[in-house]
């Protein structure tokens, strides 16, 4: 399980692991999954996509809802969590760890600064 | 309203005391919202005719009714896309349960189990038929799903042109083509070789553009084209191929799915529906499993209730226009979910024999006649290769033959001399229905007067 | 073993029986080996059913008693004008005249079908104040699409094709509103609704522009409630260089009452299947039909019908028109549905239509409002809305009391729809319900209320007396099982 005081978040409630400085893991944080409720399919791009900052990446679905994830920093696909498409359900059980989405290796270092921290987050989310 | 409407339960009593539980105290109240500028006036009232008693009603109705040509009097030879079949008793008697007939979308599942089993069994017989994977449970009918399988295409490939043959159904290519109109992207025709699809042509127009072709199977000239070899032109484009299939055909040739349709689409009306001057009828529209979630419309799933028991539901909802509604792909909501259920009866009927001893007769009739008629003397156009429709050459103009034949109680077939570009062509159709002495008889007028 | 009539038709299967009798042919058998290629004949038949005739017929009586229609039962759905589907219109549409006729046959051997499309259009126009109907859409969706492809086609006439790119939709709109112009090729712009359930104009002033094709709007919305500013909005919409779609789906509330056409609407679907009594069948076939003002005539789906004389035919050359949006001239028998109930109830027996529907969904709502929460105040037309919130903090969705209904012998209402509506039912009870049936319905909402009080369990646990209990939808979505698969 990724250690969530050590994520950045987006307002659209992606998270962002820095695993190195041009490479990152993105999720969606607890708080979208439980607005979600049951997640049932989950859309994820194709390896080696190329995705700016705000792309729309991934489409995730629960019974009655749609939701688009939007990518929070630019760079390639990497990676993609593909066990997602037969098991959808982790995304409920995990998602800081077994329901990540994708991996993105960006061109240079990842700006992290526009992006909130665990702390800040969690002071967002009660917000709203 | 001084008269009470047999339709309308409500007595000036029950208006007063709904009024009074309102708390207002006329029903003209309760239209005051409506602008003034815009209300009815005794000036400006709608004016229709005086209503109808049940009796007047059915008197009128069958008058109307009267003035039409139909089956019962004359021989159909005419097919073009809807086609006069046999269909059991039961199909109708089945349809006419209230039960099924007045039940609105099954937006509970619990108390719509009945209708949600019967279009799961729809949505497996059309896949069994196919050699698809995965079928919905109706659209409004066979061009419409065409429409649908065009647009699911350009999206998917992110292509922007669509082929198709010129064997394709006349009114396919017009609502294709509206179809592109509004999601603005091209299609081409690819012209014919004989009664069907030049595949050198066709050969040559496949690009790195082409989202996908179409090919109708049999085609509309009743020609069996070979799926194989056009599904072999598409190996180096990412195109699909889509199929617009009689689904009477494919209880004797090979599944589109098994020669390599990505798309497979097409009417049910071959099954037990009337032609009902053109509708209603079904559309079917199957794929294969990478595109599951992206077919449009109604799909019923299999599930379990909360006890573990075997039950069905309307599943893979979040495609669709009422949840997608900007994002949406398609804005499929209203299916054909009745006459879907009249063409399972059907199949449930007739079956895995009797599907294909009618399909056998289809083509025994139909080659017969043409048979008939070449020996004759009357020029074929089409090959060997047919079902049950096939292109004759007449000697003058068909609605002149039309006419003859209709004073001898035969509607003839379809006029395809602009299709074909061919002057006196005729597309005839015959099906399980005919008898030998009605196709006799239009063999003989054919050779008679039309030579 | 007995059988419970659960099974599905591959299940009772048996190799060798058949249900049907076609005649002997004495036409000798052409092989199909010698027309086509081996490759393109089948090499495994179709797995289809093999049963008898009373096995089939007991199969599909035996599904018919697991479902609900509106002759089992008060069916209160929102939207949908869930009203009585009168008989007589069955045995016509069934008449040989009407069912057994080619959409290709001779137009001369077809007069009656055609004279009936003509009158049924000559008595929509009426219906809806507009100047020129086609048949041809199958349903709402499809008029919605056509009507905007018209908007489309208007405006590339007048040049202004590639500038005018967006439709407007209020945020209480049915989904097919949005979804359909994105399939007419148009980018959406979703208008809030204001704090009284309505489209502001403040908002929409806001929302218009020289980029602006054209709003889509429901009349009285999904709401239940009549667009008071519907002059002012159709103005400022025409000002813009916009255009005005009606979708007809809750036009029950305004027959004989006014018209789109007064109300300044230049594009308009009603729903046959709605507000014209033909059966909705399981979900269809229905019936789209769209009018339009004059001076769009032009841009109409073709083929169109013509009256010459006493001589009806179709004619096919309209070269702005966006083309055919469906096969033939559209749900012909549900059409002939809809002609005879029109026949069946005159202007005067429309009107009352009207004012029925209006009073008894009043009524309902009258005798509701103790209970539920009402977020819109006002009168409603034919439909209202309520709200759960009270019952979810007491751990009742309006799920549940969709399911708890269903106990009762009621079909429930739409619900969580309108989306702006939280825990929203939305119920539309039509003119064709007894007093005594609005009465039942209202009771039995009133005792859910109070068994969300006290016994929260009976709510949330039903339905009980159902061929099935609450389905598991989830896993339904994520491991889809949409074919039969055998053992």
């Amino acid at each position: 399980m990724t250690d969530k005081a050590k994520l950045f978040f987006t307002k659209e409630h992606e998270w962002v692991e820095l695993v190195n400085d041009d490479y990152v893991r993105i999720g969606i944080s607890d708080y979208a999954v439980e607005q979600l409720g049951d997640i049932v399919f989950v859309e994820l791009p194709e390896l080696k996509a190329e995705l700016s900052a705000e792309d729309e990446f991934a489409t995730v679905e629960s019974v009655k809802s749609t939701s688009e994830i939007y990518a929070p920093v630019a760079g390639s696909v990497a990676k993609v969590n593909s066990a997602l498409e037969d098991e959808p359900e982790k995304l409920n059980e995990a998602p800081f760890g077994e329901g990540w989405l994708i991996e993105i290796q960006a061109s240079e270092a990842v700006d992290v600064s526009g992006l909130m921290d665990s702390s800040a987050y969690e002071e967002y989310v009660s917000s709203l | 309203m001084t008269k009470q409407h047999r339709y309308l339960p409500t007595t000036e009593q029950d208006r007063k005391d709904m009024l009074e539980t309102i708390g207002v105290s006329s029903i003209r109240e309760l239209f005051s919202d409506i602008p003034e500028s815009t209300r009815a006036t005794k000036e400006k009232a709608i004016e229709l005719e005086d209503a109808l008693s049940e009796l007047s009603l059915t008197k009128h109705m069958k008058e109307l009714a009267a003035k039409n040509t139909t089956t019962e009097t004359h021989a159909y030879f005419l097919g073009a896309g809807t086609y006069d079949h046999y269909s059991p008793s039961i199909v109708n008697h089945v349809l006419l349960r209230s039960e099924f007939m007045t039940a609105y979308t099954p937006y509970q599942p619990e108390a719509s189990q009945g209708e949600l089993q019967a279009l799961f069994e729809f949505q497996t017989m059309m896949c069994e038929l196919t050699g698809m994977d995965v079928a919905n449970s109706s659209l409004y009918d066979g061009f419409t799903s065409l429409g649908e399988a065009c647009n699911l295409a350009t999206s998917v490939t992110k292509k922007q042109e669509v082929l198709y043959s010129k064997a394709l159904h006349p009114q396919a290519k017009e609502v294709i083509s509206t179809y592109a109109y509004g999601m603005e992207y091209a299609v081409k025709e690819i012209g014919l070789n004989g009664t069907a699809t030049d595949l050198e042509a066709l050969k040559n127009s496949i690009s790195n553009e082409t989202a996908a072709v179409i090919i109708q199977y049999p085609n509309f000239f009743g020609t069996i084209e070979d799926l194989k070899e056009i599904k072999s032109l598409l190996e180096a484009s990412k195109g699909m191929l889509i199929v617009m299939a009689n689904p009477l055909a494919l209880a004797l040739l090979e599944s589109p799915g098994k020669l390599g349709a990505d798309i497979v689409v097409g009417d049910t009306q071959p099954f037990g529906l009337p032609m009902s001057y053109g509708g209603p009828h079904c559309g079917y529209f199957a794929v294969k499993k990478k595109y599951m979630r992206k077919v449009p419309s109604r799909i019923v799933g299999q599930t379990v209730d909360k006890d573990g028991k075997r039950g069905f539901v309307m599943t893979l909802q979040t495609r669709e226009q009422h949840i997608r509604r900007e994002k949406a792909t398609s804005n499929m909501s209203s299916n054909q979910a009745l006459t879907a259920l009249g063409s399972s009866v059907f199949l449930a009927a007739v079956g895995k024999v009797g599907l294909q001893e009618m399909a056998q007769q289809n083509i025994n009739h139909a080659h017969y006649v043409k048979n008939e008629l070449e020996s004759k003397g009357v020029t074929v156009l089409s090959e060997a290769n047919f079902f049950n429709e096939f292109v004759v050459k007449l000697d003058r103009p068909i609605n002149e033959v039309s006419d003859v034949l209709l004073d001898n109680g035969i509607i003839g077939g379809y006029d395809v001399s602009s299709e074909l570009n061919e002057e006196n062509t005729m597309l005839l159709c015959v099906t399980e229905k005919r008898t030998r002495e009605e196709m006799n008889k239009l063999v003989s007028i054919l050779t008679g007067e039309g030579k | 073993m007995t059988t419970t009539y659960d099974d599905l038709l591959f299940e009772i299967s048996k190799p060798g029986r058949i249900g049907y009798s076609l005649p002997e042919s004495s036409i000798e058998k052409t092989d199909l080996t010698n027309l086509v290629s081996d490759h393109l004949i089948r090499e495994e038949p179709a797995e289809l059913p093999e049963l008898s005739e009373l096995q089939v017929m007991r199969h599909y009586t035996g599904l018919s008693n697991k479902n609900f229609g509106i002759e089992t039962g008060f069916y209160p759905l929102g939207s949908c004008t869930m009203k009585y589907n009168p008989k007589i219109n069955e045995d016509i549409a069934r008449y040989p005249g009407f069912a057994q006729i080619h959409p290709l046959q001779p137009e001369k051997t077809a007069q009656g079908a055609l004279e009936m499309m003509y009158r049924l259009e000559e008595n929509l126009k009426e219906v809806t104040g507009m100047d020129a109907i086609s048949l041809q859409p199958a349903a709402g969706a499809q008029g919605e699409w056509a009507g905007l492809l018209i908007f489309k086609a208007y405006h590339q006439a007048n040049g202004e094709g590639d500038k005018r790119r967006k439709i407007l939709v209020p945020d209480s709109a049915h989904g097919t509103n949005p979804a359909s112009a994105i399939v007419a090729g148009y980018d959406v712009v979703e208008i809030k609704s204001n704090k009284e359930g309505r489209v502001g104009v403040e908002a929409l002033k806001a929302a218009v522009g020289p980029d602006t094709a054209g709003l889509m709007l429901t009349n009285p919305n999904t709401l239940g409630l009549f667009e008071v500013d519907i002059v002012e909005i159709a103005q400022i919409v025409h000002e813009a260089g916009g255009l005005l779609y009606y979708d007809g789906a809750n036009a029950n509330a305004i027959l004989g009452k006014s018209t789109p056409g007064e109300m300044g609407f230049d594009v308009v679907h009603l729903n046959l299947h709605k507000t014209f009594s033909t059966p909705h069948g399981g979900g269809g076939p229905g019936s789209g039909p769209i009018g339009v003002k004059d001076y769009l005539k032009d841009f109409m789906p073709a083929p169109r019908i013509k009256k010459e004389e006493d001589e009806y035919s179709l004619s096919y050359t309209h070269p702005q028109s966006i083309g055919r949006v469906k096969g033939y001239y559209g749900n012909f028998g549900v059409n002939v549905r809809a002609y005879s109930y029109i026949r069946s109830m005159g202007a005067e027996g429309l009107l009352q239509v009207s004012e029925d529907a209006v009073l008894h969904a009043n009524y309902l709502k009258a005798r509701l409002e103790p209970y539920y929460e009402t977020p819109y105040k006002d009168h409603c037309k034919h439909e209202f809305v309520l709200s759960g919130i009270r019952q979810k903090k007491l751990g009742v969705r309006t799920l549940d009391i969709a399911k708890r209904l269903l106990d009762y012998g009621f079909y429930a209402p739409t619900v969580y729809f309108p989306l702006i509506v939280e825990e929203c039912l939305m119920i539309e009870p039509t003119e064709t319900e007894a007093k005594e049936q609005l009465d039942a319905f209202a009771d039995a909402l009133i005792d859910i209320a109070k068994d969300a009080e006290e016994n929260p369990d009976t709510v949330t646990g039903a339905p009980y007396t159902k061929a099935v209990k609450r389905l598991d939808e989830v896993t339904a979505a994520r491991k889809p099982i949409v074919v039969y698969q055998k053992n």
